[in-house]
């Protein structure tokens, strides 16, 4: 591993100093934060934060004291203060900061440390998918329509995890491995690498059968590369940036062997990892460069449709009432947001009603969502309660894990309401064209 | 003061989720918006969700000599929540309901906690408004703005927060649960004590409820933008609209170091090379009579020199209004820290104060950006710093003090809208006199004789 040559805030907590100092303290973050706005808590909030890690650099109170790291990993990283805040603080460095400092201090707890080792053995994690995906049984009943319940002894470990709590099936095979590594178009307007992210591979294989089926549409050359693995954003979260930036890395190579133009991803939150995250934690290494160029090439699917390639339009009808929620990741830091709007109201039969807060968070924040329930579950009532006063036949977004606490937030809250990706729509609109 | 026995006999009165007691939940607890003044973190932080609770915790507090700091959002900008003495922080954040909405007598009765911008999002169903808007209404609490007297950008037409109070419900210093006011428009009954305690920076008393006034929506609304070469000519034409009966609900005005900074930022189309420019906007219910006025203001500008933009959609007026929601984040991108002064003269003394301030930043070697509500001489002048740099801290330092000395010399106040808290607190003899703070403190010992409440704030209690 080359050593870091740039001292950057993951390994030196004094260099956050100078982000900390930009906040004013104003509370503009106070009026976006969906955790302030549960627990109206200051230490819950973006500012409160702030003043902790200010705390810890004067001395006043020990990184590793408990209820500080409580309170700092109480935290989505769903940037949307970054969207309030006047000074332009940036804030997603600031936490990501402190809790890598966290978890150099103190280690990462035993759970996450299993987790993230098996992580980091990109074959060693598909077979444990795999495996688990066989035996899900044992934890999760099936409900039929490929959606699981958990067992009721999963309860004791995890109060999210009562009788009401539902995720989609864990597929046997993965998406990675049925589709073909390289799809080529007859006559190509380009070549773009699929991320299919986690998610999608083992969760939402559909959504991956339906992007590919887009670009087909359009002309282009797909390449989903095996050696793909996961984007690194769930560890790095948890202040595990060790591994984030071997799985960047890793990720980085794997770009390198093909010759693709661009990089698709179908995740807010992968794409942002790529996009930005990447040349952030690769900093002084000698892969800040090769980041820096990939970083150029990612695009969300709507965006890489509308602007980059020129696009097929949807001319099959879809008769459907749909209300789109911005994932986090996807509005806030790869800021698209009208891109997916653009597409959804070009497709024939299709009616957009916008809820009153579509950017406001589901709940889910990667882990947030089992390791916070009690906020996160008032988080994603509120997001589910705004939904359906939509009355949408579905709710669509473009990022699976919001589709999986959306998912489950409608099971739990009663909305009769599907959930779907935003290339599930298009896909379909195509399909339609095709048998008209 | 704070010790176990305290601790616990706060988790008595408020629940055991509501008391905070781990120093890392308390250190975000030691400050507000306020830049440069002292931090302290309190010894308790409580939640009440009831007077009861809070009359409990003055008994509490009064047998032991401990200070009591009353906080809505913390988001104040003049030092009035910071626990200055440890203490007991009281967070409104959970007494946050509105209690009723009488449209018929035209008020809102709420308990502190709420924030501004849900209270107009409630009265909004009935075509009703509570117009104070201070540029944090998303977060601010209404007791918070009630506590500071809080301003905004319609306060030429439509005052301020001590124009929207008409009673309330307070806990004394002493104990007792005090109501006065109520929903009549004529109430003369008494001390007015309304005005007593807005304003009073929770130095006299714990507000627990409040009646507010609404007034009808306004129906029709113009907004224009206009540039001037001259700074005298952008402020010849605030006088000269007000001359002319014309009331603005906004007046704006921004200098040119806020110009060229809010473009370089947000590149909204500004020319950056005039002295000043003026967002105006006028409103009501007729559309007659709003097109009149927006069409005399139009006419003033033309009279001063100005060249203008007047929106004529929705879209094309927010993005007027994006230049001046641009001024502070600019501003605030150039350096690590800004500390943003209110100081406020009378609008014929505008030009004056402006040019006063310009020379104030040349003499310290500061950069200025001055913006702000002309139609009230309510400036902003906005000074950008590095808080590591000790020279420039210095020089910061003098031209504050030099900025208000001007202010009052110029007939004006130390703070149009922000208050005096902490921060203006050394300042305050050279606006009231020995006279006016000598009243100040009889009234404060005579209501708090144990000077439990918010001390250190708002009245110098030693010389």
């Amino acid at each position: 591993m080359t050593m870091a040559s740039v001292k950057t805030f993951f390994d030196d907590i004094e260099t956050l100093k100078r982000e900390l100092i930009r906040c004013m303290k104003c509370g503009n973050c106070m009026s976006v934060c969906p955790i302030y706005n549960i627990e109206k808590k200051e230490a819950s909030v973006a500012r409160g934060k702030i003043a902790l890690g200010e705390a810890v650099l004067k001395d006043e109170i020990n990184i590793d004291d408990e209820t500080l790291v409580k309170l700092i990993f109480n935290c989505l990283v769903c940037k949307s203060c970054m969207m309030a805040c006047p000074s332009g603080v940036r804030f997603d460095r600031i936490i990501l900061g402190l809790r890598s400092a966290i978890v150099k201090k103190k280690g990462l707890p035993f759970v996450k440390k299993a987790l993230f080792g098996l992580l980091k053995n990109p074959e060693f994690f598909d077979k444990g998918m795999k495996a688990f995906a066989a035996m899900q049984g044992l934890f999760l009943k099936s409900e039929g329509d490929k959606k699981r319940k958990p067992k009721g002894f999963l309860k004791a470990i995890n109060p999210r995890l009562d009788e009401k709590f539902i995720v989609p099936e864990l597929s046997k095979e993965s998406f990675r491995d049925k589709v073909n590594e390289i799809i080529e178009a007859k006559e190509p307007q380009c070549s773009a690498i699929f991320f299919t992210g986690c998610s999608v591979n083992y969760l939402y294989p559909q959504v991956g059968d339906d992007l590919i089926y887009v670009l087909q549409r359009n002309n282009i050359t797909v390449i989903t590369p095996k050696s793909q693995n996961c984007c690194g954003m769930p560890v790095m979260v948890h202040g595990d940036i060790e591994t984030a930036i071997e799985l960047a890395k890793r990720n980085i190579d794997t770009f390198e062997k093909s010759n693709a133009q661009y990089i698709i991803t179908v995740c807010g939150s992968c794409g942002s990892a790529l996009k930005h995250e990447y040349p952030i934690i690769l900093e002084g290494t000698d892969y800040e460069e090769r980041a820096k160029k990939w970083s150029g090439k990612v695009y969300d699917i709507s965006s890489f449709l509308l602007k980059v390639i020129k696009f097929e339009k949807p001319k099959g009808k879809v008769e459907l009432k749909v209300t789109y929620h911005d994932s986090c990741h996807l509005k806030k830091s790869m800021k698209v947001f009208n891109e997916p709007r653009q597409l959804i109201k070009m497709i024939p039969g299709i009616k957009l009603i916008e809820m009153k807060k579509p950017d406001a968070c589901c709940g889910s924040g990667g882990s947030y969502h089992l390791t916070h329930s009690d906020t996160a579950l008032k988080i994603s009532k509120s997001k589910v309660d705004d939904i359906k006063t939509t009355e949408a036949d579905a709710v669509c977004t473009g990022c699976p894990a919001c589709m999986m606490e959306l998912f489950e937030g409608l099971h739990r809250f009663g909305g009769n309401c599907n959930v779907i990706h935003t290339v599930n729509l298009l896909a379909q609109s195509y399909r339609a064209e095709n048998q008209s | 003061m704070i010790d176990k026995t305290f601790i616990e006999k706060c988790r008595n009165i408020f629940g055991r989720d509501n008391v905070l007691t781990d120093k890392a939940e308390l250190i975000a607890y030691s400050y507000d918006a306020t830049p440069g003044i002292p931090r302290e973190t309190p010894g308790v932080v409580v939640f009440p969700e009831n007077t009861k609770q809070i009359q409990e915790l003055i008994f509490l507090a009064r047998q032991t000599k401990t200070p009591i700091y009353p906080r809505g959002a913390g988001t104040s900008l003049s030092g009035g929540p910071v626990p200055l003495s440890k203490g007991v922080v009281i967070s409104f954040q959970k007494m946050n309901k509105v209690i009723e909405i009488d449209p018929d007598n035209l008020t809102a009765t709420v308990q502190p906690g709420v924030i501004i911008a849900d209270l107009n999002v409630a009265v909004s169903k009935h075509g009703l408004l509570y117009p104070p808007d201070p540029g944090s209404m998303a977060t601010a609490t209404v007791g918070g703005s009630v506590a500071e007297n809080s301003g905004g950008l319609r306060g030429l037409k439509y005052g301020v927060t001590k124009h929207y109070i008409m009673g309330m419900e307070v806990v004394m210093p002493t104990g007792e649960v005090f109501r006065f006011g109520g929903k009549t428009v004529k109430n003369v009954t008494a001390y007015d004590f309304t005005h007593l305690f807005v304003g009073s920076e929770g130095t006299l008393g714990i507000i627990t409820e409040i009646i507010c006034k609404l007034i009808p929506a306004p129906k029709y609304r113009k907004a224009m933008i206009a540039f001037f070469n001259k700074l005298e000519e952008a402020g010849k034409t605030v006088t000269d609209i007000v001359r002319n009966h014309v009331i603005p609900a906004t007046l704006e005005i921004m200098d040119k170091v806020t110009i060229q900074t809010v473009e370089n930022y947000a590149k909204v189309g500004l020319p950056t090379d005039v002295e000043a420019l003026l967002l105006i906007e006028v409103d009501g219910m007729g559309q007659d009579s709003v097109l009149w006025e927006a069409e005399k203001c139009v006419e003033i500008i033309k009279q001063n020199n100005g060249s203008y933009k007047i929106a004529e959609t929705d879209s094309e007026r927010d993005s007027l209004w994006a230049a001046r929601r641009a001024a502070l984040p600019a501003l605030a991108q150039v350096k690590p820290s800004t500390v943003l002064e209110d100081a406020t003269v009378p609008r014929t003394k505008l030009v004056e104060m402006l040019i006063a301030i310009q020379n104030i930043a040349k003499k310290y070697n500061l950069m200025i950006g001055t913006f702000g509500h002309a139609g009230d001489g309510n400036l902003h002048p906005t000074i950008l710093v590095d808080p590591t740099d000790k020279d420039e801290m210095e020089r910061l330092h003098k031209a504050v003090d030099e900025i208000f000395e001007i202010a009052l010399s110029l007939g004006g106040t130390l703070s149009g809208e922000h208050g005096i808290g902490v921060a203006k607190i050394k300042y305050l003899k050279n606006e009231i006199g020995r006279s006016g703070v000598d009243t100040m403190r009889r009234i404060k010992q005579a209501l708090d004789p144990d000077n439990i409440l918010n001390p250190g704030k708002l009245v110098p209690m030693e010389d």
